[in-house]
């Protein structure tokens, strides 16, 4: 097969991909139709281990904490039985079968679209991060195969997944029209074991940020209150802000560590390791805004919303250094072109 | 200390009826050294930094920074006097990471010295209740107390734990586990003052140049600041003590894609280090750099940044006396290598000040690597395929002697007007053509050679930034990832031949999961193993 030809698969992978992602959310969304929203908390909250852990939290923060998190957890507590399995057995079913096809089609969502970016790897015979559109399609990917490590671990969660795939894929809608580049090689200043290394990094840690992201907002409107039809069927609040914090101390290192790869290759592409370029500068931003974050959940008073709209806007600042500063601040990256 | 009391922000500290200096240092010590106070910073430093990528930076590009001047003409000089063209030289900025660095110290040394302390402190006796504790268990075992102990104690092995006698032949262990977290903790804002110190280091004693050399042998030696087309110091650096060191550009090869998209640079370099320097050697050590692949020489560094073309030009003046003129032309269209440059030649042996001034010579104008071959020179690809010259020959008064400093790629054209320079020639050249002036004079176009910038960097303090940095990280991944936690067992014989356990947890910092280790810790002790039974069963 030439490269043209491999290319052409690339790129109907990624339809594929998109095509795929689009009808799970459809499913997801029907799943939430499907399902009442009287039966929430025993089909969805209700995870045993969650629970514990959850008061395991309880003791970690001291007593000024207890209340406010046995109150938001009290829906949940009747964990070990399952009243609506046995209620509404029809209906249940639907919603339930519905999600599981979902679950599924994400699967063979991310089987397709890893496919893409490994033929687009094949074709232009390099590591397949050199331009937008494959960074951008590969931060989908890693936000996607995190959410399906999370599903796993904790299958309670599902019903999060319809709003993983939502910005998910809207990125990789943005990342076919908008940022679409034809399968070429890269500048010379790329051709480096340090893009693997640096790139593939900051491109999984971003992905990674993206759920706590997800997750820290839907906490938010869940403790707002508002949207009430639509948060319901979502897992409770603490369930919700565990989630953002255990992603988010699996990205947060991953993403120091890359920032680090990217300051000892500049050391050897431009000559010297830091030089608050745009690009550098805003990764210290979002660096020091998710290290806010993690002072912030150890902060009285600042644990729980606040620290939410922390993460929140920590992945902000990453999106907005990925599409903002590469497409309109010209700077040193700017070569990765568009 | 991984429970964070409310500290009492500045603001909020009840002020003290008369404002006893010490109590009002005292309290803004406590408000600096805060948890909220270091949120605040962190905010502020993040804030802080932003204009530095949303405005054009001095330090990175003047030219965009003078575009953006002249497009705002009223808002650029406020911003320029508030420094926001030069963020992370500015006091400001400064302000807000040394405060952030000071409420870091005053915030880690208590830290420490608690730490070592709790180091030596057995974890605390067994509750009374265990029930109470976020994660309880019981049972009942048919097994006598010492073998139920016995296992415990193997179960806990790398606990430290502390077992304790109670009324009654009751036996109960204390154990906690995960204090490395702490020590990461501690490791890594540590390594983050080492950071900055570091950076500041490099700033302090680092610096920076660049310089253009002739491929084929043309050499630089890194003598002092006047050997580089531009140079940045840092403040402890004067340029008298540089590190000795030459390096000689012997080839420069480029690739290009078919599309003319660069697709390596490399060059053969080769160099003397300052003890070859200081022997005298006539030897030169051999290399190649190349993007990416700098040149490390007793800790500086030398770079290939960039190519580009330098045309030859050889003038005979009608007396018969000869100058070849060498100089780099500069790309005005980076993808296809078009240059433009000015070659300026004085004439030799003329001792006459007013004649001399007046017979300096100019070949300017462009340069195509690969012509198109039409009557306007243009470059259709950046390597040196077909080169073509179209030259402008200029006579008259340069300004070579004045005293100006000027641009080495172009004249000063207003000279034709007053008619101080007059055009004597406009021809476009290949290799070896050759024009005959009016006065006689011909002028050779030779051929092109390659020229490279170099960019030679000094930081002594990287290697610390580097390992400052890898510390950070590890004290980061393990204060993110071990977990704090405490485990009680009381062990009462009810009568020979069987025991009462009771089983108690409790997670010391704000890491889920625990319920997963104690659903274990209890199975294994518990000897039950049933699934589904219990809340903690799920493995
Ligand atoms: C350059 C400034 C700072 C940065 C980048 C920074 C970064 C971090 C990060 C990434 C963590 C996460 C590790 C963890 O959660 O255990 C952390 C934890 C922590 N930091 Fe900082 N920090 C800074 C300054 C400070 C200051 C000034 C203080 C004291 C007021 C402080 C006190 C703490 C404490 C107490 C923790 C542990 C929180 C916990 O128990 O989870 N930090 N810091």
């Amino acid at each position: 097969m030439n490269d043209v030809v491999l290319a052409l698969y690339s790129d109907r992978l990624f339809m594929a991909a998109v095509a795929v992602y689009v009808l799970a959310m459809a499913l997801h969304a029907a799943e939430y139709a499907a399902a009442r929203a009287r039966r929430v908390p025993a089909a969805v909250g209700a995870a045993p281990s969650a629970l514990r852990s959850h008061s395991a939290d309880v003791g970690a923060v001291g007593p000024h904490y207890g209340s406010e998190a046995q109150g938001s957890a009290a829906p949940d507590a009747s964990p070990g039985s399952d009243p609506s399995s046995v209620s509404d057995p029809p209906r249940r079913g639907t919603a339930e079968r519905l999600g599981a096809v979902a679950v599924n089609l994400v699967v063979l969502g991310v089987v397709l679209h890893a496919a893409s970016l490994v033929t687009r790897g094949l074709a232009t015979d390099r590591w397949p991060l050199g331009n937008m559109y494959e960074f951008t399609s590969a931060i989908a990917l890693a936000a996607v195969v995190a959410w399906l490590v999370v599903l796993r671990r904790n299958p309670a969660l599902r019903a999060v997944g319809l709003f993983v795939l939502l910005p998910v894929v809207v990125l990789l809608f943005l990342a076919g029209t908008v940022l679409y580049a034809r399968a070429a090689p890269v500048v010379p200043a790329l051709r480096s074991y340090w893009l693997v290394v640096h790139v593939t990094t900051i491109t999984v840690s971003s992905g990674l940020l993206l759920v706590p992201g997800v997750a820290s907002l839907l906490y938010l409107l869940r403790r707002s209150g508002r949207a009430a039809a639509l948060a319901e069927r979502l897992p409770s609040a603490n369930t919700l802000d565990r989630l953002a914090y255990r992603t988010t101390v699996v990205a947060f290192p991953l993403y120091t560590f890359g920032v680090i790869a990217g300051a000892v290759w500049a050391e050897a592409a431009w000559g010297r390791f830091w030089g608050w370029d745009p690009k550098e500068t805003v990764a210290f931003v979002a660096w020091v805004v998710y290290a806010a974050y993690l002072h912030a959940r150890a902060t009285a008073g600042w644990r729980s919303g606040r620290a939410a709209w922390i993460n929140v806007a920590g992945f902000a600042v990453v999106l907005f250094n990925l599409f903002f500063i590469n497409m309109v601040v010209a700077g040193l990256h700017s070569y990765a072109g568009i | 200390m991984t429970t964070t009391a409310p500290a009492p922000a500045p603001d909020e500290t009840p002020p003290a009826p008369p404002p006893a200096p010490l109590a009002l240092l005292r309290n803004t010590w406590r408000g600096l050294t805060s948890m909220r106070t270091a949120l605040v910073l962190l905010f502020l430093l993040a804030m802080a930094a932003l204009p530095g990528a949303l405005l054009p930076q001095r330090s990175l590009n003047q030219r965009l920074v003078d575009q953006y001047v002249a497009d705002h003409p009223t808002l650029a000089p406020w911003l320029d006097r508030l420094q926001f063209f030069d963020v992370f030289a500015s006091p400001w900025f400064a302000a807000v990471y040394l405060l952030l660095m000071v409420s870091l110290v005053g915030c880690l040394l208590p830290r420490t010295a608690e730490h070592l302390r709790g180091l030596r402190v057995p974890p605390p006796p067994t509750p009374r209740n265990l029930g109470r504790l976020p994660h309880a268990a019981e049972a009942r075992l048919d097994d006598a107390v010492p073998a139920v102990e016995a296992r415990v104690e193997t179960r806990l092995r790398g606990w430290r734990r502390l077992w304790a006698d109670e009324a009654g032949g009751v036996r109960t262990v204390s154990a906690e586990r995960g204090q490395l977290r702490e020590v990461g903790n501690l490791v890594f804002h540590l390594s983050l003052l080492g950071l900055l110190v570091a950076f500041a280091a490099g700033k302090l004693f680092g610096y920076e140049g660049q310089v253009i050399v002739l491929s084929g042998g043309g050499q630089f030696c890194n003598t002092g600041i006047l050997g580089y087309d531009s140079f940045r110091a840092g403040l402890r650096v004067d340029g008298t003590d540089l590190e000795s060191f030459c390096v000689r550009i012997d080839d420069f090869t480029a690739t290009y894609e078919p599309n003319g998209q660069p697709a390596s640079y490399e060059a053969a370099v080769g160099y003397q280090n300052g003890a070859d320097l200081a022997a005298g050697t006539q030897e030169w050590r051999t290399t190649t750099i190349a993007v990416n692949r700098p040149l490390r020489i007793d800790g500086s560094r030398v770079y290939l940044l960039g190519h580009g073309y330098a045309p030859r030009f050889t003038i005979t003046f009608p007396d018969g006396q000869q100058r070849t003129g060498e100089i780099q032309w500069r790309p005005v269209d980076q993808a296809t290598l078009l240059s433009e440059g000015a070659t300026k030649f004085a004439r030799p042996g003329v001792t006459d000040d007013e004649q001399r001034r007046t017979s300096q010579l100019a070949v300017t104008g462009l340069l195509a690597p690969s012509s198109s071959g039409g009557a306007v020179v243009t470059s259709v690809f950046p390597a040196l395929h077909d080169p073509e010259a179209a030259v402008d020959v200029l006579r008259g008064d340069l300004g070579l002697d004045d005293g100006r400093g000027q641009s080495i790629f172009t004249v000063d054209r207003s000279g034709l007007d007053t008619g101080a320079l007059t055009r004597v020639a406009r021809e476009n050249m290949r290799p070896g053509d050759e024009i005959t002036l009016d006065d006689g004079t011909r002028v050779r176009f030779d051929g092109v050679r390659d020229w490279v910038s170099l960019q030679v960097s000094h930081d002594p303090a990287q290697a610390w930034v580097l390992v400052f940095a890898v510390f950070a990280l590890v004290g980061l991944l393990l204060s993110l990832s071990v977990r704090r936690r405490r485990f009680w067992v009381r062990l009462t014989p009810l009568d020979g031949a069987s025991a009462r356990v009771e089983l108690g947890g409790l997670a010391r910092t704000d890491r889920a999961g625990y319920g997963e280790e104690f659903a274990r810790l209890r199975a294994e002790l518990l000897q039950d193993r049933r699934p589904g039974e219990g809340p903690e069963e799920r493995p």
